[in-house]
């Protein structure tokens, strides 16, 4: 009965209609690492800096991130909290948020969790690909959050950055495709203008990724402790089975 | 002084005499464990009656700790499951056993049902101990999608909006009936208080004094095995069956060793995978409740996928009601169609073993339709997933519908006298 379940278990799965793929922007992968303590300082830094002024971490206090991440009070007293908040204060922001929706449309969004919702690659290939639009309010649009309301922060740090679209390939038309309609997406790439930003390619690409791991730190403060603990969990689990087994086996020897 | 050679108990025996005099306590050890025989061929799926125990203990221990620290309001509902991820201390771990636990429960509850269809454990003189189960089941799924609210992530919030909607669909009484439900206008704080009210308080009474009831017709008409003879036809000369053993110890070291080998995929769960990519703990509730903000696609935890794609399934509106109304219909006779089973079953043997051919394609049909309709019940609509759904979906009934039919009609193997391996 188990072959013939098997068997129609492949069936069932193979019938299924694939996956719709979403047409977009593909997402640059990326590795969080969250033992790797001066990236989520420098992290931090970046996120005092350039977000917390608009989005805030109200789940998350100063303390905590001071500790998790090794960085003295004193330091993160002076470098990370500008509003006059005590070291044990939940990291709110102090835009007020009916004035926030005024000026942006709305609210900018706490990101606590962001990593957690958007996933880390998303989060890496938001943040590097902001982009000159001058039909945007603020100038630029991003392309994994078309239309983003909010503008390209870190702008100074990055250079401008424009989208440069290349004509159709001659080989679109000899295997018989349209030849109307908008360049195709993989067509256009986004390049910074040379001697614009403070920091060149790698450097910013290094401070992105810094942003992001921070961020997926916030969006679980207690991983790492988490996955350490569960290690012992499992190993005592597992040595548990051993006396659990031999107790079974020694019961059932007689019965037949 | 004859007498006097008569030994004087010892403290013990005189202490469990003194209880047994006021409360049956030896008695009940022994009908319940030292003397409960259970069949001596249980295999793997019976394990899974004791896990579904061992994960209600779980759920009600953490759930006990989770309402220490939970706030039951609209702005602080969501903050305070944050608040215990981050500054309870061992929240994180409290919370997601929780979680994982809700998981495990449906999953282990599912493997136990699969069992009992199985080997006919609903047939008589079982009827009513399957109906107990059904009761069970239903509430699980009340208890979990309360629970499931109390989050207060956007998920959760749409989620639960689509489903008391459903109430909305019933002709005359529907929206009146919805307005009732949810206290309000739209979904809000009132609900989700009252659906605290009935996650840690009501719901969970029904649910322990259930479980005490199905063990008490269990432990009656005693246990069912692969393959689906009655042990007790064959007793020796004491009256006990002889293919039975009793329940302690040889059941109580053999569940503590499933338990470990559970607990162990368990926890690597809850500390290594804890959203399970999403199935366990959806993305989307990561974000509070937003009744401004849908969703891109809204779906149940996986546990209700298989009915929630039996609902969508249902897209045609007949005798002048609406197709939701008739989702409401379909889904609501998927759960409980198998209340049924006792009096569809016409076969002459208990066990899938001894079953036909007939009784072994619908079976394996209906577990591959419920995992289809699972997975379809995740996506987002599509009109080729709608139409497989559709598909599923009639297998799943036909399971039900047809077993009046083809269970007389097939041939079956001989049952054996004793149990086999």
């Amino acid at each position: 009965m188990m072959r013939l379940l098997g068997a129609l278990l492949v069936a069932a799965v193979l019938g299924m209609p694939a996956l719709a793929a979403e047409s977009s922007w593909t997402l640059e992968a990326m590795t969080p690492n969250l033992t790797d303590k001066p990236s989520l300082q420098r992290g931090l830094r970046l996120y005092a800096n350039y977000c917390l002024g608009c989005h805030s971490l109200k789940f998350q206090r100063y303390e905590r991130t001071a500790d998790d991440l090794g960085a003295p009070h004193g330091i993160v007293m002076e470098n990370v909290i500008f509003t006059g908040q005590k070291i044990g204060s939940l990291m709110t922001t102090a835009m007020p948020e009916e004035e926030a929706k005024g000026w942006f449309g709305a609210a900018p969004p706490d990101l606590t969790m962001v990593a957690r919702v958007r996933g880390v690659d998303w989060l890496y290939t938001y943040l590097k690909t902001f982009y000159i639009d001058p039909t945007r309010p603020f100038g630029v649009n991003n392309k994994v959050f078309d239309n983003v309301g909010m503008p390209h922060v870190m702008m100074e740090l990055q250079g401008t950055q424009r989208e440069v679209c290349k004509g159709y390939e001659p080989l679109d038309i000899v295997h018989g495709e349209a030849l109307i309609g908008a360049p195709r997406a993989s067509q256009c790439l986004l390049e910074v203008e040379a001697g614009t930003g403070i920091y060149d390619e790698k450097e910013f690409n290094a401070a992105a990724y810094d942003l992001v791991n921070f961020l997926y730190y916030v969006g679980e403060p207690t991983r790492l402790e988490r996955e350490r603990i569960g290690a012992y969990v499992l190993a005592f689990l597992a040595v548990l089975f051993v006396f659990a087994f031999l107790l079974n086996r020694e019961y059932w020897k007689g019965i037949r | 002084m004859a007498e006097a050679t008569v030994k004087r108990p010892g403290r013990w025996t005189r202490f469990m005499a003194w209880l047994d005099a006021r409360m049956p306590v030896t008695e009940t050890v022994e009908y319940h464990a030292t003397k409960y025989y259970a069949p001596k061929n249980f295999n793997f799926w019976y394990y899974f009656g004791a896990l579904a125990m061992v994960v209600l203990v779980i759920q009600l221990l953490s759930g006990i700790w989770l309402t220490m620290s939970y706030v039951p309001s609209g702005a602080g509902a969501f903050a305070s499951v944050e608040y215990i991820m981050r500054d309870v201390e061992f929240g994180w771990l409290i919370r997601y056993m929780h979680s994982t636990g809700a998981s495990a429960f449906f999953l282990v509850v599912y493997l136990h049902m699969f069992r009992a269809l199985a080997y006919g454990s609903y047939r008589a003189p079982r009827e009513l101990l399957w109906l107990i189960g059904m009761a069970i089941y239903l509430v699980l799924m009340a208890e979990g999608f309360f629970g499931y609210v109390l989050t207060w992530g956007n998920m959760s919030f749409w989620a639960a909006q689509v489903i008391v909607s459903l109430a909305g669909a019933i002709p005359i009484v529907g929206p009146e009936l919805m307005e009732w439900v949810r206290g309000d206008y739209g979904m809000s704080e009132i609900t989700l208080n009252r659906f605290f009210a009935l996650h840690v308080v009501a719901v969970p009474l029904a649910l322990v004094g259930l479980v005490f009831l199905h063990i008490v017709a269990l432990h009656h008409v005693g246990s069912n095995n692969p393959d689906g003879i009655d042990i007790k036809q064959q007793k020796d000369a004491e009256g006990v069956p002889v293919d039975g053993i009793p329940f302690h110890p040889y059941y109580t070291v053999h569940d503590l060793q499933a338990t470990v080998v559970f607990l162990f995929l368990f926890c690597l769960v809850l500390f290594y995978a804890p959203e399970m990519y999403g199935y366990f703990i959806e993305k989307p509730n990561f974000e509070e409740a937003n009744p401004l903000k849908t969703p891109e696609h809204i779906a149940p935890v996986w546990y209700y996928t298989p009915f929630y794609a039996m609902l969508r399934a249902t897209t045609f509106p007949l005798f002048g009601l609406s197709a939701k109304f008739w989702g409401l219909v379909v889904m609501a006779g998927a759960i409980l169609i198998p209340a049924i089973l006792p009096w569809l079953d016409r076969s002459p043997v208990r066990s899938i073993r001894y079953k036909g051919a007939w009784s072994k394609l619908m079976l394996g049909l209906l577990v591959a339709s419920f995992i289809a309709l699972g997975y379809l019940g995740t996506i987002p609509p599509s009109p080729g997933a709608t139409v497989a759904a559709q598909l599923f979906t009639i297998v799943y009934f036909a399971y039900f519908l047809l077993m009046p039919w083809y269970s007389r009609i097939e041939r079956v193997k001989p049952e054996p006298e004793r149990v086999t391996r």
